[in-house]
């Protein structure tokens, strides 16, 4: 569907040999799902998306610009056809917010699902979990199929699993960060615990942090700043494709006990007196 | 156009004057804006798209049109 990479984007090749990642009942191959704010420019962002392989980008709802008679809207350059669209509710401070922006959201009449994040704190950006509970449960009432941004708490994780969310997205270290992920036990933890799939979702910076992320067996990540802010978002965006399916088939793999000791690879019989 | 042929009402945050025979889908129209494009709720309501050409827009009418932006 691309030219920009010669990986090609199958159940194989993008999933990690594993089968897809299912999200509410709706199948994706490519376990990376991506942000579409912050990039230069639009050609840009559709360039760098493509590139990374996903089916599944989120976008925010925000008025309509009506003093400037430029076309804002994302959809003129994003073909809904090509990707799935997740809305979130980015910028909400209070459950009654967010449940306003995912109705607004619901009504363009793309899908039922929605990335919900309810903030706390303006400084760091983290969750309020219990503004995020009581929405993630109002809207998992009215049919939506929930997405919920959290922090790596263990406990809040499986209260909103409870609450019907069908993923549940712990932050890796705050938006925008590029911190990378700070806490692994935790997110292991949230993983072993839950039954819906764990998406990872902000504070990856580069490769690197994908793949640690998905190392820890989560079923996938989203990312947006570390995309966008890059150099050459285009190519950032081809490493995190590959990063994320070497974390996932590393964790599929099985590491090996890492030792504090050497120990030697090559045969210690036979050598030469 | 006299003046009382216009309306005010509070949209997208702002005071504006508007026809007072607009409906929601021919106010969209005049402010060049698809349809299929927007999301209006009005007086906090979401109106379905259906419902555009048949909703009157009123004097004192809070309206927002709001639509999908880049995003994490």
């Amino acid at each position: 569907m691309n030219e920009t990479t010669t990986m090609e984007r199958t159940p194989e090749a993008e999933a990690g040999d594993d089968g897809p990642l299912v999200l509410g009942g709706r199948s994706f191959t490519s376990r990376l799902l991506v942000g579409t704010g912050k990039y230069a420019t639009n050609e840009l962002m559709v360039d760098a998306i493509r590139a990374s392989g996903t089916e599944m980008v989120t976008v925010a709802v925000r008025r309509v610009d009506l003093d400037r008679s430029e076309e804002g809207g994302i959809l003129n350059h994003l073909d809904p056809d090509e990707f799935f669209l997740l809305a979130n509710t980015a910028g909400c401070y209070t459950a009654e917010d967010a449940v306003r922006y995912a109705r607004l959201a619901r009504a363009a009449g793309f899908n039922e699902f929605v990335k919900l994040e309810v903030i706390g704190d303006e400084d760091t950006l983290l969750p309020d979990t219990q503004a995020t509970l009581e929405a993630a449960r109002t809207l998992t009432e009215e049919g939506f199929k929930v997405m919920a941004y959290t922090n790596d708490d263990v406990v809040t994780a499986l209260r909103l699993e409870d609450a019907g969310c069908v993923a549940v997205m712990p932050l890796a270290s705050p938006i925008g960060s590029g911190l990378g992920v700070v806490n692994p036990y935790f997110i292991r933890e949230i993983k072993r615990r839950l039954e819906v799939p764990v998406i990872v979702d902000a504070g990856v910076g580069t490769a690197s942090d994908a793949c640690v992320t998905m190392e820890q067996g989560v079923d996938g990540i989203l990312m947006n700043t570390a995309l966008a802010a890059a150099d050459d978002p285009v190519r950032m965006a081809r490493a995190m494709r590959h990063a994320t399916r070497a974390g996932r088939l590393a964790y599929l793999a099985g590491r090996m006990p890492a030792r504090e000791i050497a120990v030697p690879s090559s045969p210690t019989r036979g050598l030469l007196d | 156009m006299s003046d009382e042929q216009n309306i005010q009402v509070r949209l997208n945050g702002a005071d504006r004057e508007v026809a007072a025979d607009h409906s929601v889908r021919s106010l969209l129209e005049a402010l060049d804006l698809h349809p299929g494009m927007v999301v209006v709720e009005l007086n906090r309501e979401i109106l379905s798209r259906e419902s555009y050409a048949d909703t009157p827009v009123r004097e004192g009418d809070t309206l927002e049109l709001v639509h999908f932006v880049g995003g994490g």
